[in-house]
């Protein structure tokens, strides 16, 4: 298998074979943030940009970090102090950002597709970290590698993805990946926040939470997603918390051995119990981990191999 | 001067005709149709239309010609231009200029600079509210007197049904229609058509329900005061169901679609080509079956282009930032002789729906080419393949998501008020 991609765009344009490409070559590299020199020459010379237009914590961080684990140079660049406040244009901004020959740009975005607008002008290899309610390829496939470690294998599992699905890019690329699988994919949510035509891309509707994490070996919780209006589809968050909240009482109706994952940030007492979010099942903070070691593949195979 | 457009196929839907005449044009008179006209007269020019189809020049219900305010859009010049050069003789232009058309000045603008500037005729329509906000009634009587053809809002739907109610009542007194934008905008506020394709981008969404729910509120109130309602680029299985319905109750309901609603699905938003970002939004496929469908059985009754020019710029950024439409002129009339291809419509039954059914709803004496009636005439090819090129547009407007694609029927000539408007390179000089 062989990687010829430019660009990391969604997991909608990965085959099967791609996406456990990345997942073994990650594989590869997880050892290396274990060891006392956490660093490797193999992105010596390379360059990588990360222009963040909405805010993060975990993705550009860890981008970064990986980045440099694997010697490359980084310069992060966030909306507040990039030019888009002088009302220069995303393509002129990425534009001017190439003439400075950087080697991947990675770029989250509020807006479904900037990422595939930047592909299509740059030279540079683009990484989605992030578009709108559209994808977040890397988080997906973290999320896949988690689970995949934790339960060795990925066919044969009953995943729930509950929350704001209509929303969520987290939620989007899940799908993505775990369709390539022989997974049972159940999303659960408020009726206001899943589209009904996610059904066509092999999703099953359960909107009783309750029922949805019945035998579920995984279960993943999403947040309400504000800033992109999902407050209004809902009464309260208080009802929210009530009908959507993962509580203990819920883990006991999965399987013995359920993982309890969250994309980050948590709100704790809305959709996640501190018990649970703390609690024995819970793999959030391995999947932060594993994020390294995913971007790290991510970024050799599209910029660290002589082509 | 004289025309002799011999030897053709004439089909001309408003007279019932489809059959191989002559055609003879005097000035801008047609002065009458026939079996071999000889050219006896030295001074006639002579047009050898054989091989070819000879019909009215087509009406457009729905245009954006920009001008006045976004001429680095379009201008009345360069539209006009790429609307005879796609077979048009006559443009409706909507109200949505700057300033908007809701006073006579405005009208009376349009109707100057087309006469000084246009390649066809130029009908304007005036706003139905003042700024098109919606919120009182614009100087209807005046620009009728100037010489607007109906009334829009387009852009929007009058959301103020209480104003709507008087609008169409209004109109009764000058007998023109209402043209409606059916849009709730408290169910669109996204970018494309809600379904599996907005799962698949991610892009906020518009249902068919927004289009919908303003057909039905729109017919009841034309309906109550006996108006007659024209609704507009209809592009949903929901809306052409409730105006098929309704048209069995109450004749004044007309409706026209455009050629995109039955040339592309939602899927071709995928690749966030700004280029099919239009409103009503590109729909699904079960969409397209039934815009098809009532484009047959005549609940739809006119096509228009909704052409919508924008400059590039306004189309090279993110899909949520980029404008709204397609140039339409240059492609809609061979778009939708893929319709007579595909067996949906007879030729008659399609140059019905540029000709004579627009001409019925805007109570103008144009579309047909009988003894007496204003010398408006196309020749075309239904069989010429082409590729297009929106780099070899006329209009200003490059933005349409069917460059590359190839077409087959091509507008060979066109003459606009007995003027030759535009003659295709691939006709034969006459």
């Amino acid at each position: 298998m062989n990687w010829d991609k430019k660009d990391l765009l969604g997991i909608k344009e990965l085959s099967r074979e791609e996406i456990l490409l990345v997942l073994d070559t990650a594989e590869s590299f997880k050892d290396i943030s274990k060891r006392e020199i956490k660093k490797v020459p193999t992105l010596r010379g390379k360059t990588v940009i990360t222009l963040f237009y909405e805010p993060s914590t975990r993705t550009r961080t860890s981008f970064e970090i990986a980045a440099k684990r694997m010697s490359a140079d980084t310069i992060n660049i966030s909306s507040s102090t990039s030019s888009s406040v002088k009302g220069e244009t995303l393509k002129d901004t990425a534009r001017n950002l190439e003439s400075m020959r950087p080697d991947a740009i990675v770029i989250r975005h509020s807006m479904p597709g900037a990422p595939h607008m930047l592909a299509r002008i740059l030279d540079s290899s683009v990484i989605n970290g992030g578009d709108g309610a559209h994808e977040h390829p890397t988080q997906a496939l973290l999320d896949l590698f988690t689970i995949r470690e934790k339960k060795g294998r990925i066919d044969g599992l009953k995943v729930a993805i509950i929350g704001d699905i209509a929303h969520s890019r987290v939620a989007r690329s899940n799908f993505f990946t775990l369709s390539h699988f022989d997974t049972e994919i159940i999303c659960s949510g408020p009726p206001t926040m899943i589209p009904p035509d996610i059904e066509g891309i092999g999703v099953k509707i359960e909107y009783n939470m309750n029922k949805a994490v019945k035998g579920a070996d995984v279960v993943m919780m999403l947040r309400i997603q504000k800033e992109r209006g999902g407050i209004s589809f809902i009464p309260s968050v208080k009802e929210y918390a009530t009908l959507y909240g993962l509580r203990k009482e819920h883990i006991e109706k999965a399987k013995k051995d359920v993982i309890i994952m969250h994309p980050g940030p948590m709100n704790r007492g809305i959709e996640i119990s501190d018990e649970v979010a703390d609690g024995p099942y819970s793999v959030i903070l391995d999947q932060v981990e594993n994020g390294l070691a995913v971007r790290m593949a991510i970024l050799y195979l599209l910029i660290g191999r002589e082509s | 001067m004289k025309i002799l457009v011999k030897g053709g196929r004439l089909v001309d839907p408003g007279q019932g005709i489809d059959a191989k005449l002559d055609v003879l044009l005097s000035g801008n008179i047609v002065e009458k149709i026939d079996k071999n006209i000889p050219e006896k007269d030295a001074g006639m020019k002579v047009v050898d239309a054989s091989g070819h189809i000879v019909a009215p020049g087509l009406i457009d219900a729905h245009a954006h010609l920009r001008e006045p305010g976004y001429e680095y859009k379009e201008t009345i010049r360069t539209g006009t231009m790429a609307a005879v050069k796609g077979g048009f003789t006559s443009v409706v232009c909507m109200a949505n200029t700057d300033p908007v058309n809701d006073n006579k000045s405005v009208t009376e603008y349009i109707i100057k600079m087309a006469r000084f500037e246009g390649a066809c005729r130029v009908l304007p329509c005036g706003a139905v509210s003042k700024g098109l906000k919606g919120e009182e009634l614009s100087d209807i009587g005046e620009m009728y007197e100037a010489g607007i053809v109906a009334l829009s809002d387009d852009g929007k739907s009058v959301k103020n049904a209480g104003l709507l109610r008087r609008a169409f009542e209004y109109s009764l007194l000058f007998n023109i229609p209402i043209i409606s934008h059916c849009e709730d905008d408290t169910l669109s506020g996204g970018f494309v058509n809600e379904g599996a394709a907005s799962v698949k981008n991610g892009l906020d969404a518009i249902p068919s329900i927004a289009e919908e729910v303003i057909v039905l509120r729109d017919i009841a109130v034309a309906r109550y005061v006996n108006a007659p309602v024209h609704l507009t680029h209809i592009s949903a299985q929901g809306s052409l169901e409730a105006i098929a319905t309704a048209k069995g109750r109450y004749r004044k309901v007309t409706c026209d679609t455009c050629p995109h609603y039955f040339s592309l699905t939602d899927e071709a938003t995928l690749g966030y080509d700004t280029n099919t970002k239009v409103n009503p939004p590109l729909r699904s496929q079960k969409d397209v079956d039934a815009v098809k469908e009532a484009l047959r059985n005549n609940t739809v009754d006119i096509i228009a282009t909704d052409h919508a020019p924008h400059e590039f710029t306004s189309k090279d950024v993110e899909y949520n930032l980029a404008t709204f439409g397609i140039s339409g002129f240059e492609t809609a009339f061979a778009l939708s002789l893929a319709l007579v291809h595909e067996g949906v419509l007879t030729l008659k039954e399609l140059l019905g729906k540029f000709t004579v059914n627009p001409a019925r709803l805007l109570n103008i004496p144009y579309g047909t080419l009988a003894p007496g009636s204003t010398a408006d005439l196309i020749v075309f090819n239904p069989s010429i393949e082409w590729t297009v090129d929106a780099a070899q547009f006329l209009s200003k407007g490059r933005n349409t998501p069917f460059s590359g694609w190839k077409l087959k029927g091509k507008n060979l000539l066109t003459i606009a008020g007995g003027k030759i408007a535009y003659r295709d390179p691939l006709f034969k000089k006459a």
